[in-house]
């Protein structure tokens, strides 16, 4: 799990991206102009009623008491080409946005209520070629209901996975539950930006047993984990391992169960709904996932499985990418080009070790210089994929 | 080395009044406060071209409200000998050192150029050419000093363990490298110039042999802290303002309260403390960050985990750096701006009873890791008056909720009991002035071994 309960999915939802065209990289050709705006309770006052087309630098500044947003609308007045939210008094944040010639509406929302303080805004030709302007809501709508369903496509194969392997467990089968534990993860680590989202259920199924607080209890897959590949002493501690007692057995695996159900049914339930700039901060998370705890071999310390993490966290990234990608070659071809290429990589990379059908090697059996190739391959991947969120919430 | 004065030729006054003739006169002023006891606390004594130095001796040691300088170099020794009379030379000889190097001196009376020819110099010579740049010694005691983890108690000291002396408890992803924690003994080493830092651990490490050895030391860079309202707010490595709302020395009422141990805290101690009044607590820790995904981040991500502006370093609710952040304002969907996992409320007074600290941290940069990463951080040091009020309760929220947690991982550890400071003219000085180690050298922490 990450390190945190509250991970970065929980804040970006306290805000919502809408459209705009940005650019991320500086170099790409289109013209920047600065433009600032001051938000009183009043006014709203823009440096320039008029740009020329291509990338705007709107620096929002709040002059006034209350809690501003700042907003580029459509000829229509209704369209949002862009905005910028939850700006405090006397904080200036910047809108950057791709914007075609036409007409438009700035509009301040001080106290972020009402229509907001509009004045409309004029872009003209630059001469300059700004992106493609093909209607992208249909496209990110789709992209959503695709990763939705293999959310609940892969949580509906988690809770067999757990069910069959807390049997086995519960049994005393010690060997099917090894040989069960590895592969069934692979369905939450697939996944696992998802279920941080729901808040507890990520650290009751998922903490290492070092992300305690001193006396915490201690539950979930780790917990089983190293019940089943028992530590030596000097591994430990120090301390001799105590095995778990059949009481403690199942009481574990039943909590496992219920909490993976809980799942389950939070992601079955007819609200449940995951947007296109969670999906790509998920693919970015999941990368990161890999980057702090996998490679490092943290996150499987006593079953040495964490190629199978590895893959799973790798596959859950390229499937929120995948559902993304139509959006992504429109925007930035050049980027999706080399997030292909690179995703292709890694996997190439890991295939020399196994796959999740097949068994992967142990972790620990991997040499220094292998760790260095899949950790230099994960951070050429996670580099370009830290602009997708830009680009789709750009969209 | 002899301590011997005989000679009629002052000695060593001062490495820049034999090497550094357009330096001659700061360097006088800094050499002559022994004889005469200095007055000054905390305030540089040079003139406006060069760094100053900052008195030795005082009601509490320098290098914890002294204004942060940029460069640190801390050390923790285990002590070697098991004789209590060796520990106290030792103390007796680090003191006399600390002393002089604070002060623009050599190590030594005779300098890292001169003295017997068949003799090593007693200095090792590399500051010979520079500044004091502002270098303070602070000494500390830890716990192991007291009673061993398996309850040995190798000086008699075991019953003046201060109860607030604990032993850290583990912390939520505490990653802990037991080569990187604790020690029985730590020296900071403060300055302006790198060189002189590590110069002045050199020399006492040297000053140890056959008493204490080094166990691990920390080198840092860039000052995270200010501790005073005349510097401005330096930054971490995650590239944001850190200490803004750090204890400043120009507050003492708050720096009493919260920084110095009280008398009251020796009254209510189950053993005897009373030798830390007006001393301090020293929280070390080596927090590594893993910047390279932390580099991935959206400025939108960066700046809701930490709860302030990356630029201005204002509060998220609104303002400017130094206006308090309020909690309570709400955005989009009454969501709270600063949010609930920020770090900037997690470790706010107000949501943690109160307390505060006088931090005074490093960034640190030591090389890289097998994967190509960077093995940079911060060196979270504090001064605290309780570690068990002041430390403790804050670092398990911080460690268990804070969303920068991400990106951090704790390497090393580390808690220590400051003494107070020696007083003004205490010091045994030689014939040429400068302080000398005699038996009856005082020295930091004398009152531990009373």
């Amino acid at each position: 799990m990450s390190r945190t309960t509250v991970g970065a999915l929980a804040l970006a939802a306290l805000v919502l991206p809408l459209a705009a065209c940005v650019d991320n990289d500086p170099a790409a050709g289109a013209s920047t102009a600065a433009l600032t705006v001051s938000s009183t309770a009043d006014a709203c006052t823009v440096s320039s009623a008029t740009a020329e087309s291509g990338t705007l630098t709107f620096q929002v500044t709040n002059d006034g008491s209350d809690v501003t947003e700042f907003y580029l609308l459509g000829e229509d007045g209704l369209r949002v080409v862009s905005e910028v939210e939850n700006i405090g008094p006397g904080i200036t944040r910047d809108l950057v946005v791709q914007v075609r010639p036409g007409t438009y509406f700035t509009a301040c929302k001080p106290g972020m209520v009402g229509d907001g303080i509009r004045a409309q805004f004029t872009v003209t030709d630059s001469g300059d070629d700004v992106g493609p302007s093909g209607d992208v809501a249909e496209q990110l709508t789709t992209a959503e209901a695709q990763y939705v369903a293999y959310v609940k496509d892969q949580v509906g194969a988690l809770i067999a996975g757990t069910q069959e392997f807390a049997a086995a467990y519960k049994a005393g089968d010690d060997e099917q539950a090894r040989a069960l534990y590895a592969a069934t993860r692979v369905h939450w680590e697939r996944v696992e930006p998802v279920a941080e989202s729901f808040g507890d259920l990520d650290p009751l199924t998922d903490a290492r047993e070092a992300d305690l607080e001193d006396g915490q209890t201690w539950s979930g897959w780790h917990y089983l984990e190293k019940d089943l590949w028992p530590p030596l002493a000097a591994d430990n501690g120090g301390q001799e391992y105590v095995p778990l007692t059949d009481a403690e057995r199942t009481k574990a695996a039943d909590d496992l169960v219920g909490w993976t159900q809980d799942l389950v049914d939070q992601v079955n339930d007819p609200d449940f709904t995951f947007e296109a700039f969670q999906i790509s901060n998920g693919a970015k998370e999941l990368l990161d996932e890999v980057a702090t705890g996998k490679v490092t071999g943290e996150e499987e310390i006593w079953s040495h499985t964490d190629l199978w993490d590895f893959q799973a966290n790798v596959d859950g990234a390229r499937v929120a990418y995948e559902v993304l990608a139509d959006v992504v070659e429109a925007q930035d071809p050049d980027l999706a080009a080399t997030l292909l290429e690179r995703f292709a990589a890694l996997d190439a990379l890991l295939a020399e070790q196994g796959s999740v059908e097949a068994g992967f090697t142990p972790y620990d059996e991997l040499t220094e210089q292998e760790v260095k190739a899949l950790s230099t391959a994960v951070d050429a991947l996670s580099e370009p994929l830290s602009e997708l969120t830009a680009v789709v919430t750009g969209a | 080395m002899t301590e011997e004065t005989s000679a009629a030729e002052p000695r060593g006054i001062s490495r820049r009044a034999l090497l550094g003739g357009g330096l001659l006169g700061a360097a006088a002023v800094g050499a002559a406060g022994f004889g005469l006891g200095r007055a000054t606390t905390g305030e540089a004594s040079a003139g406006a071209a060069t760094p100053g130095t900052f008195a030795f001796t005082g009601e509490h040691q320098a290098g914890i409200v002294t204004p942060a300088q940029d460069r640190l170099y801390l050390a923790a020794f285990d002590v070697t000998t098991n004789d209590r009379d060796d520990l106290v030379a030792l103390l007796q000889r680090w003191t006399t050192i600390a002393a002089r190097l604070t002060q623009g001196l050599a190590a030594g009376s005779y300098g890292p150029s001169s003295g017997p020819y068949d003799a090593p110099p007693d200095d090792t010579g590399e500051v010979a050419d520079l500044p004091p740049a502002g270098l303070t010694i602070t000494f500390g005691f830890g716990r192991s000093l007291f009673v061993t983890p398996d309850g040995t108690d190798r000086f008699g000291l075991a019953d003046r363990l201060p109860d607030a002396l604990v032993e850290l408890p583990h912390f939520p992803a505490d990653n802990l490298d037991p080569a990187r924690c604790d020690g029985d003994l730590v020296v900071q080493a403060c300055a302006d110039d790198p060189q002189v830092a590590v110069h002045a651990i050199r020399n006492l490490s040297r000053a140890a042999f056959g008493a204490a050895t080094i166990r691990w030391t920390q080198l840092g860079y860039g000052r995270t802290s200010s501790t005073s309202t005349a510097q401005r707010t330096p930054r971490n490595l995650f590239g944001f303002k850190d200490g803004t709302a750090n204890l400043k020395a120009e507050d003492p009422a708050h720096v009493a309260e919260h920084v110095w141990v009280p008398a009251a805290a020796a009254a209510a101690d189950s053993r005897d403390s009373a030798w830390l009044t007006g001393g301090s607590y020293l929280v070390a820790r080596r927090i590594r960050m893993t910047i390279e995904t932390w580099d991935r981040t959206s400025l939108r991500e960066q700046e809701a985990l930490v709860g302030r502006t990356k630029g201005e370093g204002a509060p998220l609710s609104g303002g400017t750096e130094f206006t308090e952040p309020d909690f309570a304002v709400t955005g989009r969907d009454d969501q709270p701006l600063v949010a609930m996992n920020s770090h900037v409320r997690l470790a706010h007074p107000t949501h943690n009873g109160g307390v505060r600290m006088l931090r005074r941290g490093y960034n640190f940069t030591d090389g890289n890791d097998a994967l190509g990463r960077l093995d940079a951080g911060l060196f979270f040091l504090a001064f605290v008056t309780d570690p068990r009020t002041h430390y403790i309760p804050m670092q398990n929220t911080l460690s268990r909720d804070d969303g920068l947690m991400e990106y951090l991982q704790h390497t090393g550890s580390g808690l220590f009991a400051v003494p107070p400071g020696l007083p003004d003219g205490s010091l045994v000085v030689g014939e040429d002035g400068t302080p000398i180690t005699t038996s009856a050298s005082p020295f930091v922490g004398q009152a531990l071994f009373a």
